[in-house]
């Protein structure tokens, strides 16, 4: 009997790719300023990160120029032209920061939406796409932080060497360039990277918990 | 074997549960919530379910709309088990056959009205004009095709329920799942939720159950089943119902 019974029950459809794309679009859209805040968290760790690399790419340029002696800058080992244990320390720091920052943000995009994923399940969606869903929204956002912060990063560290080093950092131009912009590159796909990891356990546990728990978690 | 012979008798039941027992770990206790319920419900009928708070009424509520697993027991929804169900199948089950009203309507913030009413309809593979069709036509069903472009913030609490019932009725479900739908409404309000939920079960032939502790809902349901400390008190029909509404409101 089950089978002339069940042959009722169908799986549910899945939704193509474009759909739920569409719909973290809108979503990320409607919540334009709740999404910026945590775009924003991402922003400041990628900029953070960018800034203190591509600082110790131009100091080194710099000393190569003018040599150490010229070079305004606390930092001990600079003569050496190479990257100083301080500058480790920040750089490590500065990843921390960036990893901490940007799972935190995600961590609480997610949770604060755990009673809307709930509803999305009991009208029939299915755990795969809700996952898809915060896994786009939050590789979107991730991608949009890592990618205005890499600039601001870089352009702040710019504004700081412009003013120890004057015209000179515009000179050591090309021969910092590229391994700036490959720290960018980096950051970039860090920040995104480090987005979709952050908000993927939270979205997955929530789109496996039963709506009715999903439901009840309150933030 | 024994599930030939309840198919046979059991065409008109939309809803039966079995032996269902829920346990929630709370710290170090387990905390029973149902401690074995057998209903059964026939289609189009219009049930409520009343207890009081903490009476688990709201956890049967999530075991028969397949919104949680019972710790024991099982579900049957038109005579189908709902254990033996693939998650995509439970899925699908509560997109076509269940729709679900709450008491604190969960509509998605940030979607307009019309947005709310499609939602489900997107989940069924329905095309973007046919759903912007249907959802216009559930709006003027439930009188809110003026609104349909507000978000729920923007919509007075009687009018985002009435936007979720629009929204159960999005894929035409045979079951309508109502948890204290009048809940946080006022007295009036409420009324209107109650008469739209009675129209949808006597014109579409909708099943109706709606855990509740709303007197008013009592007047238009057909059977009553009490729930308390886990167990099913009693069953009453409405027949037996009336003489007791009296008396309670003549006691007010």
């Amino acid at each position: 009997m089950a089978q002339g019974a069940k042959g009722e029950i169908r799986s549910q459809i899945e939704l193509p790719f474009t759909e739920a794309i569409r719909i973290s679009f809108q979503s990320l859209r409607i919540r334009f300023w709740r999404s910026m805040i945590t775009t924003a968290g991402i922003l400041l760790g990628i900029a953070f990160f960018v800034a203190v690399l591509s600082g110790a790419e131009i100091t080194r340029v710099m000393v190569e120029r003018r040599g150490s002696q010229a070079v305004i800058t606390a930092i001990d080992d600079v003569q050496t032209g190479r990257i100083s244990a301080q500058q480790i320390w920040l750089i490590v720091m500065s990843l921390i920061v960036c990893v901490v920052g940007i799972a935190n943000s995600m961590l609480m995009a997610v949770t604060e939406r755990f009673r809307e994923i709930g509803t999305m399940k009991c009208l029939g969606a299915l755990n795969k796409f809700v996952v898809e869903l915060f896994l786009l929204e939050s590789g979107f956002q991730g991608l949009a932080g890592a990618v205005i912060g890499a600039f601001v990063g870089f352009i702040s560290i710019m504004l700081l060497n412009l003013k120890d080093y004057g015209l000179d950092v515009f000179l050591g131009f090309p021969q910092y360039i590229l391994r700036v912009l490959m720290y960018m590159g980096i950051a970039c796909i860090l920040g995104m990277v480090l987005a979709v990891i952050g908000a993927a356990g939270p979205a997955y546990r929530a789109a496996q918990l039963p709506p009715a728990e999903a439901m009840r978690v309150e933030v | 074997m024994a599930e030939a012979s309840i198919n046979k008798t059991n065409n008109d039941i939309a809803v039966r549960t079995v032996g269902v027992i829920k346990e929630y770990q709370m710290g170090g206790t387990i905390l029973r919530a149902l401690k074995g319920i057998d209903i059964e419900i026939k289609r189009g009928e219009y049930i409520s379910i009343m207890g009081p708070s903490g009476s688990g009424k709201s956890t049967l509520f999530n075991m028969i709309g397949a919104l949680d697993r019972p710790s024991a027991g099982t579900v049957y929804i038109d005579d189908v088990n709902l254990l033996e169900l693939s998650p995509s199948e439970i899925a699908w089950l509560r997109c076509w056959k269940i729709g679900y009203i709450f008491q604190t309507f969960n509509l998605i913030p940030v979607m307009t009205a019309l947005e709310n009413v499609t939602l489900p309809m997107i989940f069924a593979g329905v095309s973007a004009s046919e759903r912007r069709k249907k959802g216009m036509e559930l709006l003027a069903k439930v009188g809110l095709e003026q609104r349909a472009d507000h978000k729920p913030s923007e919509l007075s609490g009687g009018q985002q329920q009435r936007v979720a019932i629009a929204r159960s009725l999005a894929n035409g479900p045979s079951i309508i799942l109502a948890d204290e739908p009048t809940g946080n409404l006022d007295l009036r309000t409420g009324r209107d939720i109650i008469n739209i939920l009675r129209e949808m079960n006597k014109e579409e032939n909708v099943t109706v159950i709606s855990a509740t502790h709303d007197l008013k809902m009592l007047d238009v349901s057909d059977r009553v089943i009490y729930i308390r400390d886990g167990l099913v008190e009693q069953i009453k029909a409405r027949s037996e119902l009336k003489l007791e509404i009296g008396t309670i409101e003549g006691e007010q």
